[in-house]
């Protein structure tokens, strides 16, 4: 056991390392084709609309166009949950929304046919407010969604797929508790993780049916099995993973620009590109669901939460993919950070007339904490409780249980995050800075700071399957054989990395294969926390069989029991006397072994993130300065401090902290349109706004894989945005309940009544 | 010149000429094949496509091929040393930093920094943030992206 890691815990360059620093990474844009058209979208300048008349005819006969294609003519292919949208549809249902499609032989020309298409439309009132849309009488996005309220399953979860908590008798909660307080709170700003690279698809449709996706996205199994589910499972299709240029969880809702490139591929016989433009990418791809929640807490001096109950409000846009599933993550989610016996908590999914929403960082749990910790907090106010004695008692222990996604009861048999609580708080001085509720941490003159804390725990490290074949060659080599395309959390390495610990070989000696779902098993991918444990796991059951198939065949050959071999740098000898060994050839120069690995689901681990925030704000401007993070997790066994150092530091930008700070999307409510759409006008954090982060990380022995491991990169953005809102409320004194902490919105504050909370604390 | 090779196009319309309106990101990527320089915005925004021009960091999206002629150009891919293949110290300063994550804006970053110690071989911290605070991370590798600059800066001297 206390054998010393060769590679686990190590600095090691990722596999990746020089091909990213030379330019030499190729992503989706950089492939090149042969016969390649390119593909673009003529999209609705209406937020709700029919289309009473299209003519394409004069962009077809412009020279280089090889197709065009309306809601007339594409095949009847539908996606979303449920399967309602049509890739073309005679309805248009935000601004942005796809009207036709142009494939032409170079990028100009397939813009140029675009102008030359003839549009009538009839334009529809649109609903754009989450409130509004569920109004007697609002606007129906669908004629199939009465009230614009979208069906809550899930499929993929089964049929108890959470939509809610519920359990025990709230009233009797609430009868026990030393205050009831009742707010509204939303985080509606709809903020982008914008990765750098754009959402992009090659597709090649081969007739009759044969049809290979390249694609930048984070889980190619995952994406071909949505896809599939759009152009039909009787089409054999092929994914083909590449490095994906940044996808915070949002490159996994791409069926749409893809759906849309095999119909021009259809329709052209030829393979067809789409990457979307930065501004189309603002303006048109998959945001963050927008949510708020009207709640009731009762809690108890102590700090224990007697009862919850509220209605959770989740805006999906012109539809939903993966919103019920974000639902029902986050419900299973807020019990991991409030232990209560009572809850009667629902949710809607309600769609509206702008950008479909998608998966992003933080998957449901941080929209609804972002919305459900600030009236947790107004009781903490009333109580006088210290927010971060709150989080210690009130994240799960073990022992405890809790509904997770699919409606079932799990325990939990993780470990108590309470130390890596106390040594955050220790490095942040949260004992020094704290003053109390609404009370600044320190004044001088017209700057106010104040300190504010969050928290974020996760079941989802050990949801989904993974599987994995690793291939060992005689001569010394190993090759692992996974769908998980890299998207910047190094994991192709760390899965490397694990292998050679497991085999005793040099890193050097193995490679992984490309993320090809032909030649790949099935991986949920790198979704949520799951990367390190459940692919890991993967990785490494595949090559702990190898490994015994290997010694099985060593055996004989060397007259000993198998457990008594062990294999190192490629040779294999007893472990009682090391001088009796051969080589790994010595099994037959002629022969592969693969070995098989598979992780079943787990939903009785989970990750914790709690972080610490000061914020300084002029009260003269309203300007916010974020100076200090600091984040405290405890991820087990790290495996690679540099990967790790980046995601958590990470928990700025990408849709994290900043948007409590100053991200996010401003569509016009007149008009629908996006008014922010391109990088000069959308706010992000440069260089020059660097505020200080330490991370503060413990390495327990979590009961993961061999390597005692959980990931805890993805939440590294959930748990900012509350501590930002608290942060600046105790700053100013004046409670502040919506995102992000504009300086309209502190100054708006500060000018109004000295003290009392804005939320409706009652 | 583009990476120290001589290249020439004509202006015009022409299927193998350069037309006036090309920004040099789409000569260098699409008919140069130096896909190394990425392309985020599109609008001068966010410094990913950054080269160096004469020694100093351009946006090759914001810049017309046609204002390149006689310029020196040097991309990422250029950045190796021509004889030996050897990293440049600023290459070499990221992986042993890990001054990345996805990796799609550091050819820009590391393009920028190149820039910045042309013209200031030894920055304090605050002028490397200064001089790469056009460029555009999401991930959040501007921690170890200052560190490996400066780690650079100081190897150089």
């Amino acid at each position: 056991m206390a054998k010393e890691y060769r590679y686990i815990g190590k600095k090691v360059p990722r596999r990746d390392a020089v091909d990213i620093v030379t330019g030499a990474v190729n992503y989706l844009d950089d492939l090149r084709m042969a016969k390649l058209l390119y593909g673009k979208v003529l999209r609705s300048p209406h937020p709700h609309a029919l289309i009473k008349n299209i003519d394409k005819s004069r962009a077809e006969k412009l020279e280089g166009v090889k197709a065009v294609l309306t809601w007339e003519d594409v095949p009847d292919w539908r996606g979303g949950t449920p399967g309602m949208t049509r890739i073309l549809d005679r309805k248009v249902r935000f601004v942005g929304d796809a009207v036709a499609l142009v494939a032409a032989t170079t990028e100009e020309i397939a813009l140029a046919a675009l102008r030359l298409i003839d549009v009538e439309y009839e334009v529809l009132p649109a609903v754009l407010d989450i409130e509004e849309a569920i109004k007697p009488g609002a606007p129906l996005v669908y004629d199939e969604f009465e009230g614009n309220i979208v069906p809550p399953e899930f499929p993929l979860f089964g049929p108890g797929c959470l939509t809610g908590v519920s359990m025990g008798d709230v009233a009797q909660g609430f009868d026990e508790a030393d205050v009831v307080v009742e707010g509204t709170c939303g985080y509606q700003n709809l903020p982008n993780a914008i990765p750098p690279e754009p959402p992009g698809v090659i597709a090649l449709w081969e007739e009759p049916q044969r049809v290979t996706i390249w694609a930048s996205t984070q889980a190619p199994a995952v994406d071909r099995m949505i896809l599939a589910g759009v152009i039909g499972w009787e089409v054999d299709l092929k994914v083909l993973g590449h490095p994906v240029g940044g996808s915070f969880g949002t490159k996994i809702v791409v069926w749409q620009l893809e759906s849309f490139a095999c119909a021009l591929s259809k329709a052209s016989g030829m393979p067809v590109k789409m990457v979307l433009s930065k501004e189309e990418h603002l303006a048109t791809f998959v945001l963050r669901p927008e949510s708020r929640m009207n709640a009731k807490v009762g809690m108890k001096r102590d700090g224990t939460v007697t009862a919850v109950s509220g209605t959770w409000l989740v805006g999906t846009g012109n539809h939903s993919t993966t919103t019920q599933a974000q639902i029902a993550v986050g419900c299973g989610e807020i019990q991991l950070m409030t232990r209560c016996r009572n809850w009667d908590l629902k949710s809607a999914i309600v769609c509206t007339n702008r950008n479909a929403s998608g998966s992003v960082r933080g998957f449901g749990g941080q929209e609804l904490k972002c919305a459900f910790v600030p009236i947790l907090c107004l009781a903490m106010e009333k109580l006088g409780i210290d927010p971060l004695d709150f989080i210690k008692k009130n994240f799960i222990k073990p022992g405890d249980g809790y509904f997770w996604r699919d409606g079932s009861w799990y325990q939990y048999r993780g470990i108590d995050y309470s130390p890596a609580m106390d040594q955050g708080a220790e490095r942040f001085g949260w004992r020094d800075k704290w003053r109390g509720w609404l009370r600044p941490s320190s004044v001088n003159g017209p700057l106010r700071r104040g300190v504010g804390v969050g928290v974020h725990g996760n079941a989802d490290i050990g949801e989904d399957v993974s599987e994995a074949y690793l291939r060992l060659t005689t001569d010394g080599t190993a090759t692992l054989f996974s769908c998980v395309t890299e998207h910047g959390t190094g994991q192709r390495s760390n899965y490397l990395k694990m292998i050679a610990e497991v085999l005793g070989l040099p890193l050097e000696k193995i490679s992984i294969s490309p993320s090809d779902s032909t030649i790949t098993p099935f991986d949920f991918g790198p979704v949520g926390s799951r990367g390190t444990y459940a692919i890991g796991s993967a990785a490494i059951a595949a090559a702990e069989d190898a490994r015994r198939k290997l010694l099985e065949l060593a055996a004989p050959l060397l007259d000993a029991g198998v457990e008594d071999l062990d294999t190192e740098d490629g040779m294999i000898f007893v472990k009682a006397d090391p001088d009796r060994c051969l080589p790994w050839i010595a099994v037959g120069h002629d022969r592969t072994i693969l070995g098989y690995g598979r992780f079943e689901p787990d939903f009785t681990l989970a990750n914790c993130m709690t972080t610490f925030v000061e914020v300084e704000v002029d009260t003269e401007t309203g300007k916010v300065t974020l100076l200090e993070v600091v984040n405290a997790t405890d991820a087990g066994k790290i495996i690679d401090p540099p990967g790790l150092e980046g995601q958590l530091n990470g928990c700025l930008g990408a849709a994290g902290i900043d948007s409590a700070l100053f991200e996010e999307t401003i569509v016009d409510r007149g008009t629908g349109r996006i008014l922010n759409a391109n990088l000069l006008d959308y706010k992000w954090r440069t260089f020059a706004e660097l505020p200080v982060i330490k991370n503060v990380v413990l390495e327990s022995a979590i009961s993961s894989h061999r390597f005692r491991a959980v990931g805890v990169g993805e939440v590294s953005t959930a748990a900012g945005p509350t501590a930002i809102l608290m942060a600046v409320s105790n700053a100013i004194g004046v409670w502040l309940v919506e995102y992000p902490v504009t300086p309209e919105r502190v100054l708006a504050a500060l000018n109004r009544v000295a003290g009392g909370p804005q939320g409706g604390a009652a | 010149m583009v990476n120290g090779s001589e290249v020439d196009f004509g202006i015009g319309t022409e299927e193998h000429q350069v037309p006036p309106s090309e920004t040099l990101a789409d000569t260098l990527r699409e008919r140069l094949g130096l896909t190394g320089t990425k392309v985020t915005c599109d609008n001068g925004a966010c410094g990913t496509c950054t080269v160096l021009m004469d020694g100093k960091a351009v946006l090759s999206c914001m810049t017309l091929t046609v204002e390149c002629g006689g310029r020196r150009v040097v991309t990422i891919e250029g950045l190796r040393d021509p004889l030996t293949g050897a990293l440049d110290p600023i290459q070499q300063a990221f992986i042993d930093e890990g001054a990345f994550q996805c990796g799609f804006c550091t050819p820009g970053i590391i393009m920028s920094a190149k820039a910045l110690l042309l013209e200031n071989g030894a920055p304090t911290e605050e002028e490397v943030k200064e001089g790469l605070s056009g460029n555009f991370c999401r991930c959040i590798t501007h921690y170890q992206v200052v560190r490996a600059v400066m780690a650079a800066a100081q190897g150089g001297e």
